[in-house]
């Protein structure tokens, strides 16, 4: 069971060839907590998770739990936070219980092989996932959302306090998109989770995550609840969408696309 | 419930049955040839010569010499090199995520060819011999040609902070075709200007087991055995850059000084099978290919059973150019790529190849 802790970003900045992709982001994400960043395409989202998992260089820093992450270790950094990317590289022929292992890499020793304890670790989250049936099976041999799952729990494998997730549900059908979100909802609590994802559905977003981070052109626009930061003309502003905001009984609030009237 | 499965591993059951494969080729490669010399007689001889203890094997003072100084060297060294062609096969498609990756893919053969064509034309040096000119010169050709390529791939790399620019398997694979491009033509040149030594430059590019006693076998063993040692240890880290180099960094993994590890020893262990065999095409490619069509894809079990099997393979192919001309003798690169090519093709039908490419 890992212990959630705090994730603090200052003044981060990330530039590539010259091109500021990100500028002077300050956010900090409270333990156990879910931060949804939002924002339209070419906002800086993916940049910003690739920063914090150390994937690309930034100024600025991060810090998780109150140490930072600029210089330590790549096995350390991979103790602490974990990433599950977009577009996930599947070795063609790979198990699942094999690729799930991957993600007991931080804690092996580059020559090692894995221990009893890192196997253990590998059939409980598969058994969480409700995927151990599934253990010898190949990854290509899955379904979009069986296979999914298998690559959150080797994210969970890595038993990283800050599990970071860039567009999880993506490829997804609208149920399945539910069925992972409601999983990610049940692992932050059961291993609070701090959760950091990108999600380009403004109405899942808002319904899932406890706060919003609004990104536009790389920089920081909005922070704060879904009531808070989706408002019809800050839609309109960053994504230039006609959208109506409609505020369900539960407080939850849907973001409806809304053709805009035709030019007379 | 999760059904316990296990890892990816090599099983004992396996790698006994790899070493019993080689010792009934070893056998096999031992009784073949113009000297009728049986099977028990001649592992007789090479246990009298090898173990504690004496065996009378029952053979002539020839025969004997035949068995330990021509035969048995000759089955070490196609043990050594198929093994070291495959191991380095393994460790490259591992390490590129490509399956079509074998060990002459960073430009290796262009520049041992080249390196030996220049020995050929100088009339420095005659082809046999652990130590002869034309070795060295394809051994250093081997490893400029690696070095030359990841100095150009580096330039369409990526820079990483400080860091200075690394290669990306892309960029390494383009430079790779590039320089190998460069050299062949270079070797071309070269050979066109003495037009005395262009059957032997090719004779030697089709590669060839012929040996001179033990030097080759003995040269390149230490060399041989080191490279399967580092690879078979470092495979799982070459399952954990089969995801990709984004994902394996977030896994903990120093992905460029990793894979420098890898492309170092496999083109050492390719560049010394080169120097020694000539250049011996398609089995870096077909025995790993084969092994994950068997014993499945993970790299802790391809890359150790790539070295045995590579070297069964080898063997068995310089039987047949042994015998299937006798007594005249074809060159062994004849012989793998004519299996070779019918098999890389039965390959690229399969199903878990077209995954791969697409």
């Amino acid at each position: 069971m890992t212990t959630g802790v705090a994730v603090e970003i200052e003044n981060l900045g990330v530039s590539i060839d010259g091109a500021s992709l990100l500028r002077n982001v300050n956010i900090t994400v409270n333990a156990g907590e879910w931060l949804c960043i939002i924002g339209p395409n070419g906002a800086g989202k993916s940049t910003m998770l690739r920063a914090v998992a150390g994937l690309t260089p930034f100024t600025g820093s991060v810090a998780v739990g109150g140490r930072s992450l600029d210089d330590v270790p790549a096995r350390t950094r991979a103790q602490t936070v974990a990433f599950v990317p977009q577009n996930q590289v599947v070795p063609p022929g790979i198990r699942a219980v094999d690729y799930v292992l991957l993600g007991r890499n931080p804690w092996i020793a580059p020559l090692g092989k894995e221990s009893r304890a890192d196997m253990a670790v590998v059939h409980k989250v598969l058994d969480q996932l409700d995927v151990g049936r599934l253990a010898s099976r190949e990854l290509d041999t899955l379904s979009g959302g069986e296979r999914q799952r298998i690559i959150i729990a080797r994210a969970l494998a890595q038993e990283a306090p800050v599990l970071l997730l860039d567009e999880p549900t993506t490829a997804l059908d609208i149920g399945h998109q539910q069925d992972l979100l409601n999983l990610l909802d049940e692992l932050r609590s059961d291993h609070q989770l701090t959760l950091i994802s990108t999600m380009h559905d403004l109405s899942l977003a808002g319904q899932y995550a406890d706060r919003l981070a609004l990104l536009s052109c790389g920089e920081l626009m909005a922070t704060g609840t879904a009531t808070e930061v989706l408002t019809e003309n800050r839609i309109n502003a960053h994504y230039r969408a006609s959208v109506r905001i409609l505020t369900q009984a539960d407080g939850t609030i849907l973001v409806i696309p809304a053709r805009a009237p035709a030019a007379p | 419930m999760s059904t316990a499965a296990p890892p990816a591993r090599l099983r004992p059951v396996w790698l006994a049955g790899a070493v019993l494969a080689a010792l009934i080729t070893t056998t096999v490669a031992l009784t073949i040839g113009p000297a009728s010399i049986g099977a028990g007689a001649a592992l007789t001889e090479v246990a009298d010569r090898l173990l504690p203890g004496t065996f009378d094997s029952g053979l002539t003072d020839v025969q004997k010499s035949v068995v330990w100084n021509l035969r048995f060297p000759r089955v070490v060294l196609g043990l050594l090199v198929g093994g070291s062609l495959a191991v380095s096969g393994a460790a490259y498609q591992g390490v590129f995520r490509n399956p079509l990756a074998d060990p002459y893919l960073l430009g290796i053969a262009a520049g041992a060819g080249f390196g030996a064509t220049l020995v050929f034309v100088s009339g420095t040096g005659d082809g046999v011999g652990a130590f002869d000119l034309t070795r060295v010169a394809a051994f250093l050709g081997a490893l400029a040609a690696v070095g030359l390529t990841w100095a150009v791939g580096a330039v369409g790399g990526r820079k990483s902070g400080r860091r200075l620019r690394t290669p990306n398997s892309v960029t390494l694979i383009l430079a790779g075709v590039a320089v190998a491009s460069f050299f062949t033509a270079l070797q071309t040149y070269v050979q066109q200007l003495d037009d005395d030594t262009i059957s032997r430059v090719y004779l030697w590019i089709l590669g060839s087991l012929t040996t001179r006693g033990w030097d080759e076998a003995l040269t390149l063993l230490p060399v041989a055995l080191a490279c399967a040692v580092v690879l078979t240890a470092t495979a799982r880290l070459m399952d954990v850059l089969a995801v990709g180099d984004d994902e394996a960094t977030s896994l903990g993994l120093k992905v460029t000084q990793t894979r420098l590890l890898l492309i170092v020893v496999a083109s050492l262990a390719t560049a010394a099978a080169v120097a020694v065999s000539g250049l011996i095409a398609f089995v870096g490619l077909i025995v790993p290919h084969t092994i994950r069509m068997i014993f499945g894809a993970s790299n802790r079990v391809v890359v150790p059973l790539s070295f045995f099997l590579g070297g069964i393979y080898l063997t068995a192919c310089d039987v047949l150019a042994r015998t299937l001309m006798s007594p005249a003798e074809l060159p062994i690169g004849v012989v793998t790529a004519f299996f070779g090519a019918p098999f890389f093709i039965l390959i690229m039908r399969s199903s878990s190849m077209s995954r791969a490419l697409s």
